[in-house]
């Protein structure tokens, strides 16, 4: 039986070698790193999707101008989040099954981050949500394939009840003004039940959700008006919030009641002539263009000239989460190329870095979290004039740290925020005032 | 609920219902005349509020008068109104007539986001504000509330003028009466010696011109952005149908009914707000389907 120990060693030789070109391919580096992206091209949210992609665009560019990730360079595949849900759903596994891309970064809105997670974490793609802020996707369920690099609602939420009390401790009453869809709905109960837990002798006195993309908020303004609500909390963007600055502005309601506007920073520019004083503001984070701690960093005054340059305009929070994603996916690579002895990583081990990963956009350090949430310092400040720029700038800024604010892992938001201790406002806060 | 109160919502209720009655007047007289349901009115608002809000930054940048802020909000609207809506007429309406329903909604919806894409062109996905006009009229201030005097008096005036410019036009002069007599029966009109060709891209002009007059008085107030002229058409859809097609006078009154419903609903259940001008929509389709206003119409055969 000489032929069958012969065929017996040849076909163990062709295994073997199979298996040795199998572990060659896993390990060697490709070509270039192919990496979806999607954002909003289209519809009333490409004011932060087209500020996003410009944000990408030049942070990609830079990459692969220094060589990329250990020499392999970033090819982005840039999906419309404009289509809606399912119509993203289908590109998405398009991209990945019939182009091969398995990284992602995903998305800006946050319904399509609920319903890209579990696809994600089905089809093996490492996923980074790279603006989207619901908290639910991260605490609902855990996840193997999915970070992310920001804050999310919760820790911008509470944060802007704890900068409100420390500014402005004594108040009454409270009003809302959001947008009828989830985001406005949800951070006005995160919102409120933080407030109730901080300070419970706060009345309600209206809580308005005019439709999304509403053009006219003249009834809505005369009844504020009417009731003269110490504060206001309004937590729109885009069109929607342009406008209601616009009417609120001409007609005196943003002097009469304390405003806070969680996403101010987004439409500053645009319609700063209309923004008085003493708005109280932020932008999702610590993104901001003149950043206390980093505004004279050269990496991010090359940036904002680089952004300017392209846009005509500074960038503002979505550009910066874009610049974000993009370096704590370099910065996971290089960790798993780290890990992996110098070689190049497979999905699963650049997904194994994310957790725990530290890294740093244009403002404070993050650290990735063991449930892939990014730990962000929240910045609030109040809206002041100044003569350098036709706009209002961020003044009497101040951190709220993540850790603070933060709902422990395991836990759930609207519980969470309920048990939150008025101890917290005992804290205190650097605060920093613009210069120039 | 106080009289204060009652006045505040009534006010803010009608100021509502001034531009959206504007802008579905132009929808239910094309209607009317071609028997076509014109998706595209929206884009013809956005663009009209796009090119108003582009003339007053030019105003703003060459230095020219503040005097001119408002004539250039007529001017966008009757410079882009019978430009585009001639060629939608010429290129596109003429040759869907008669055809079937669904077909001529499909087409205008395609046109419709043609031109939301030609808008993403031209003037980019930020949001566009052009204020100067409604700072320029100042406030008055009722019952202690600050009201803006573009939205409050502005609008109103300039919507009742359209309608009774428009009255006057289809009552009392020849060719008005050839719109009439087409909104009838279109055959018969023609056997009469109506120029139907004519008298088509005429109210189609004067239609568009409408949409783009909306669009451009809604600009110093509103941000303009890409999806505008969808939220327009949506409502002043619901105005048409709560009115019937092709109803004139039923359509002042059907806004009317949205406006002070959604400004109502924000003192009294805010909940509604959002809601009410389809909760009246759906009922008045309920009890009658061919809308409040609709006359009977004669069964052909």
């Amino acid at each position: 039986m000489k032929w069958v120990r012969k065929i017996g060693i040849v076909a163990s030789v062709m295994v073997v070698l199979v298996l040795c070109a199998q572990l060659g391919l896993a390990q060697e580096k490709p070509a270039e790193l192919k990496v979806g992206i999607t954002t909003y091209l289209t519809g009333p949210a490409s004011v932060f999707g087209v500020p996003g992609k410009a944000a990408f665009d030049i942070m990609i560019e830079e990459i692969n101008a220094k060589g990329g990730i250990d020499g392999v360079k970033i090819a982005p595949f840039f999906m419309d989040e404009g289509v809606g849900t399912s119509g993203l759903l289908s590109e998405y596994r398009r991209a990945n099954q019939e182009m091969g891309i398995r990284v992602m970064l995903a998305a800006i809105s946050s319904g399509h981050c609920l319903a890209l997670a579990p696809v994600a974490e089905d089809l093996k793609i490492l996923n980074v949500m790279w603006d989207c802020s619901t908290e639910r996707v991260l605490e609902d369920a855990r996840y193997n394939y999915v970070f992310r690099p920001q804050a999310n609602a919760t820790i911008e939420m509470v944060a802007a009840v704890i900068y409100l009390l420390k500014t402005k401790p004594d108040f009454k009453t409270v009003a809302v003004v959001n947008q009828d869809y989830a985001w406005g709905r949800d951070s006005w109960e995160i919102f409120s039940n933080t407030l109730k837990a901080l300070k419970p002798d706060v009345k309600v006195v209206a809580e308005l959700f005019p439709k999304f993309g509403a053009s006219d908020f003249s009834a809505e303004i005369s009844r504020l008006q009417a009731l003269k609500p110490d504060v206001i909390l309004n937590t729109s963007w885009g069109g929607d919030l342009d406008t209601f600055i616009r009417q609120a502005s001409q007609r005196g309601l943003l002097k009469s009641s304390t405003f806070v506007m969680p996403l101010l920073e987004s439409s500053m520019e645009r319609v700063g002539d209309a923004i008085p004083d003493g708005v109280i503001a932020a932008g999702r984070g610590d993104h901001y263009f003149l950043h206390p701690e980093t505004k004279n960093d050269p990496a991010h005054v090359a940036f904002v000239k680089k952004f300017r340059e392209k846009t005509g305009a500074y960038p503002i929070y979505p550009s910066y989460h874009a610049v974000q994603s993009v370096i704590a996916l370099k910065a996971a690579y290089e960790k798993a190329i780290k890990a992996n002895g110098g070689k190049w990583p497979t999905i699963e081990q650049a997904a194994a870095a994310m957790n725990g990963l530290e890294f740093k956009g244009f403002g404070r350090p993050i650290k990735i979290r063991e449930d892939g949430q990014g730990m962000e310092d929240q910045l609030y400040g109040i809206t002041k004039k100044v003569p350098e720029y036709p706009f209002p700038v961020l003044d009497k800024m101040m951190f709220i740290p993540a850790e603070l604010v933060t709902t422990p892992v395991g836990k759930k938001s609207p519980e969470y925020v309920k048990t939150i201790s008025p101890e917290i406002l005992k804290k205190e806060f650097k605060t920093y005032n613009y210069t120039k | 609920m106080t009289t204060e109160m009652f006045i505040l919502a009534t006010l803010d209720g009608l100021s509502a219902a001034a531009l959206l009655f504007m802008v579905a007047l132009g929808l239910t007289l094309i209607f009317g005349v071609m028997g076509i349901l014109n998706v595209a009115h929206g884009s013809l608002y956005a663009i009209g509020g796009y090119v108003a809000a582009t003339l007053g930054l030019a105003i703003d940048k060459f230095g020219l008068s503040p005097a001119l802020y408002l004539p250039a909000l007529f001017l966008a609207a009757i410079l882009i109104g019978p430009l585009l809506g001639g060629i939608l007429e010429v290129g596109l309406l003429r040759r869907i007539l008669g055809k079937d329903h669904v077909l001529q909604l499909l087409v205008t919806f395609a046109a419709f986001m043609i031109l939301e894409d030609v808008q993403r062109l031209v003037w980019g996905t930020q949001p566009y504000f052009v204020s100067n006009v409604m700072t320029q009229f100042g406030n008055t201030d009722i019952l202690g509330i600050t009201y803006t005097n573009y939205q409050m008096i502005v609008i109103p005036v300039v919507a009742a003028l359209a309608y009774y410019g428009l009255r006057y036009f289809l009552t009392k002069t020849w060719l008005g009466r050839e719109v009439i007599a087409m909104t009838f029966h279109r055959e018969v009109a023609t056997a009469m010696g109506v120029n139907a060709k004519l008298v088509s891209l005429l109210t189609f002009v004067i239609g568009a011109g409408l949409g783009t007059l909306g669009g451009a008085l809604a600009s110093p107030s509103t941000a303009l952005l890409p999806g505008v002229g969808a939220d327009m058409i949506v409502q002043s859809f619901a105005v048409i149908a709560i009115a019937g097609l092709g109803q004139l006078g039923g359509a002042a009154l059907a806004a009317c009914l949205i406006g002070l419903s959604r400004s109502f609903a924000v003192y009294l259940m805010p909940e509604l707000a959002v809601l009410t001008p389809y909760i009246i929509m759906v009922l008045v389709l309920l009890v009658r389907p061919e809308g409040l206003f609709a006359a009977t119409s004669m069964r052909r055969i």
